[in-house]
């Protein structure tokens, strides 16, 4: 008997002690937390103006690193497979290892890949720059990739290095898009990382759908029939009638919302805030999936969503810039409809922008000739953009190059023959990302998971805002409504 | 006699020796991060963007947000609670009938079961897959457009997909027939035990006095199994409180629909996304002391049997 309770005693230790090391992780070193919080008050005062677009001070010289001696491993913090395919495909030089390891020269190129779903790729990311200072020097990140949906985040701290520091002049970078600049420029006017690709996104159609349905898949004849909001719900009951769905899910049109709001998702004292614009997604998509014209209410990337990339999905349209065609719409999957080059691009019913990557140099990295070099390749060197263009039918942030190729006899295989870079060349002059906060990755995606609630008709609009607002502030502590 | 007493202590020394590794590690692992838990729970304490705010002290607040009553659609602790305790239930009874059901014919010496062996290790099978891997089957075998939604299509039963992660009713029963499934073997292995410890003799003269397969069971296997029993319903409580991998997966960490399968640990992971030690840490503090009495009791009814000696 004794044996037994001294056993079930333990056994009750463990389990409670057992919950309390699940529940509370020690916070590391409270000093010299406290120390960076002081340190850092004076940067936050300074980017509490998301809206104000910092001017790029191009008085800014390139520092001359010729005499740094480089580090023997690079170390690449990413969030998927897109940039280490460029690199593998068109950086000269890069010998592939495995899949984890590259080189460079005699120089090891480490990629460290964390998706990016729930912020894992930034939690990741933070911790490591944090023991930055501390770390050896080939364990210290030399290079990372951000996206614009936090690029605000990076931007105004110590840990992203001035491309000028690089040994980049700026008046090398002058063939780039502006907006791709403005986004990484500091509040003290240094520019913080640059950008191969554009990301305007168009309308892209099925064209075996809208010949069926409209009567023609010519990019003009479906512009007509999408032209504005109203027009594409009239063309989404014809599409309902004939058996296809005008998206996959709801969160397909969401980024044509965003992208065209009045106000950022949180202001410049941190409050949460709601463009009528959203509203009117969620108004629109209610709307339209109630009448059954969108297919599901599940997350972009899921399995509802990748149904449509084959013809039984019947799926009339996504909505996305150059790379989701290419990277993710099933391209080398046999009988997936771009495969079988069965899309067609058009402007759609409002401009917008999707993602968009840029490299970034860490602070105390060791191989600031080879980031240098890199940047130079993937985001200057106009005959390695081109080449993307033509192997990957991706945007390049070269917009001399990427007129001359609008003008040419280029087609995308996936489009079906038809040249979409013109489409992709006028948005991007348009794209203007100064309505984007540090906190936009988290606002987009709890707000699309709490009006899930709402379209499948789980709770009404107010009960799913108050839940958006609770996750938001739950998520990011700092924010308020 | 003094010979007697020094040979006492020196065996008392190798006791404290040998328990050495076991204090080092309870105290660095559990006892400093328990009470730093507390400590911080007291505090404003998370990161914003790259930068750390805190700590500063804020007294109860922390608590006082955990439980103040928000606006519809909010999530709070006594919700968490609630879903937790909901999920618990619809998996814990069927668990517990079919434990008993299958323990009670596993030592019932005149049923003679064939191949007892192998049943009981099929039964605890499911307990050795990762509950998150075990998840994810569920997730992809009852999405839109998964199997399960396939099947009851050609069948005929339904027309139309049916989202089974949309409706409160088919998520939380989806979990809780999970937990069901992964620990209904574990629950009949210890109560097994429990059953096969009774004294044989005392089944025999049940029988020799006519008693019908349903009185032994009720009224010797019954209580004397209350111990055990007791203890399976406290662990199983306390494991159900803990409850997070399985409806984490599920729901894809939304706890969806509206926060009605969000556990309470799952709860606390959510503000553990800013590193919010502050919020977090209180709500550590108000499930451990829950555990904590939830173990007084295990550990109450284990002493009481002791009280009536040896049977």
């Amino acid at each position: 008997m004794k044996k037994r309770l001294l056993a079930l005693s333990m056994a009750a230790i463990m389990t409670v002690g057992s919950l309390t090391a699940c529940g509370g992780e020690t916070p590391a070193a409270p000093a010299e937390n406290q120390e960076s919080t002081e340190s850092t008050t004076s940067t936050s005062t300074t980017e509490a103006e998301p809206t104000k677009a910092p001017e790029l001070d191009t008085t800014v010289e390139a520092t001359d690193i010729s005499e740094e001696v480089e580090g023997k491993v690079l170390n690449i913090y990413c969030w998927n497979e897109e940039f280490k395919s460029r690199l593998t495909d068109h950086y000269p030089g890069y010998e592939v290892v495995d899949a984890t390891t590259g080189k460079i020269g005699d120089i090891t190129v480490q990629w460290n890949i964390t998706p990016s779903d729930d912020n894992a790729y930034q939690n990741n990311l933070d911790d490591t720059l944090k023991k930055q200072d501390g770390a050896a020097d080939d364990e210290k990140i030399d290079l990372f990739l951000v996206e614009a949906d936090y690029a605000l985040k990076y931007v105004d701290t110590p840990y992203t290095l001035p491309v000028t520091d690089l040994g980049i002049d700026l008046s090398e970078l002058s063939n780039q898009y502006k907006y791709t600049q403005d986004v990484m420029t500091s509040s003290d006017g240094t520019l913080k990382g640059v950008s191969w690709q554009g990301c305007p996104g168009v309308l892209i159609y099925n064209r075996e759908a809208a010949k069926e349905v409209l009567g023609s898949d010519d990019p003009a004849d479906v512009q007509a029939a999408v032209k504005d909001w109203d027009t594409y719900k009239a063309t989404a009951a014809d599409m309902k009638a004939k058996g296809y769905y005008m998206t996959a899910t709801v969160n397909d049109t969401y980024r044509t919302f965003s992208n065209n709001v009045s106000v950022p998702w949180v202001s410049a004292d941190k409050k949460v805030q709601v463009d009528d614009n959203i509203k009117k997604w969620v108004d629109d998509s209610k709307e339209m999936y109630d009448a059954g014209q969108i297919k599901s209410t599940e997350n972009l990337w899921g399995e509802a969503w990748n149904t449509g990339f084959y013809p039984d999905g019947k799926v009339f349209c996504y909505f996305g810039p150059a790379w989701l065609i290419n990277f993710c719409m099933a391209a080398d999957v046999e009988g997936s409809i771009a495969n079988l080059g069965g899309w067609g691009a058009t402007e759609g019913p409002q401009g917008f922008f999707w993602g968009g990557t840029w490299i970034c140099a860490a602070a105390g990295t060791d191989n600031k000739a080879t980031v240098a070099d890199i940047m130079r390749k993937l985001t200057v060197d106009k005959d390695i953009m081109v080449d993307i263009v033509k192997a990957d039918d991706d945007f390049v942030n070269n917009q001399p190059a990427m007129e001359e190729l609008a003008a040419s006899d280029y087609t995308s295989a996936v489009f079906g023959g038809q040249n979409p870079l013109g489409m992709f060349a006028a948005g991007a002059k348009n794209i203007a990302l100064d309505k984007i906060s540090a906190y936009d990755q988290g606002c987009n995606e709890e707000f699309q998971n709490a009006m899930k609630d709402y379209f499948d008709g789980n709770s009404d609009y107010d009960t799913a805002l108050n839940k958006f607002y609770d996750a938001i502030t739950t998520k990011y502590p700092a924010l308020s409504y | 006699m003094k010979k007697k007493s020094k040979s006492v202590v020196s065996y008392n020394k190798w006791g404290y020796i040998f328990l050495i590794p076991f204090v080092v590690v309870f105290i660095v692992f559990q006892l400093i991060p328990l009470i730093s838990t507390v400590y911080y729970s007291f505090f404003t304490y998370y990161e914003d963007g790259l930068d750390v705010i805190g700590p500063k002290p804020n007294g109860i607040n922390n608590y006082i947000a955990l439980f103040s009553a928000k606006k519809e659609g909010e999530m709070n602790f006594m919700i968490g609670l609630k879903n937790t305790m909901i999920m618990w239930i619809l998996g814990f009874i069927p668990q517990i009938i079919l434990s008993l059901l299958f323990a009670a014919w596993f030592s019932d010496p005149s049923l003679r079961l064939k191949g007892q062996r192998f049943f009981k290790t099929v039964i605890y099978l499911p307990n050795l897959i990762m509950a998150s891997a075990f998840s994810m089957l569920f997730f992809t075998l009852f999405s839109t457009v998964g199997p399960v939604n396939d099947i009851l299509k050609s069948l005929g039963i339904i027309k139309e997909s049916y989202d089974f992660m949309a409706h409160t009713g088919s998520v939380r029963g989806l979990v809780a027939f999970m937990n069901c499934l992964m620990w209904f073997g574990n629950t009949t292995i210890l109560l097994l035990a429990g059953m096969m410890g009774i004294d044989p003799a005392l089944f025999e003269a049940a029988e020799v006095d006519g008693a019908t397969a349903r009185q032994v069971f009720w009224r010797i296997t019954m209580p004397i199994l209350k111990p055990i029993l007791i203890y399976v319903v406290i662990t199983s409580l306390i494991g159900g409180l803990q409850m997070f991998d399985v409806p984490q997966i599920l729901t894809n960490t939304k706890g969806s629909p509206n926060n009605t399968a969000t556990t309470l640990i799952m709860f606390l992971n959510r503000h553990l996304y800013s590193k919010n030690y502050g919020m977090g840490g209180a709500l550590s503090v108000i499930l451990f002391f829950i555990t904590a009495i939830l173990s007084l009791v295990v550990f109450k009814f284990s002493g009481n049997s002791d009280k009536y000696g040896k049977k």
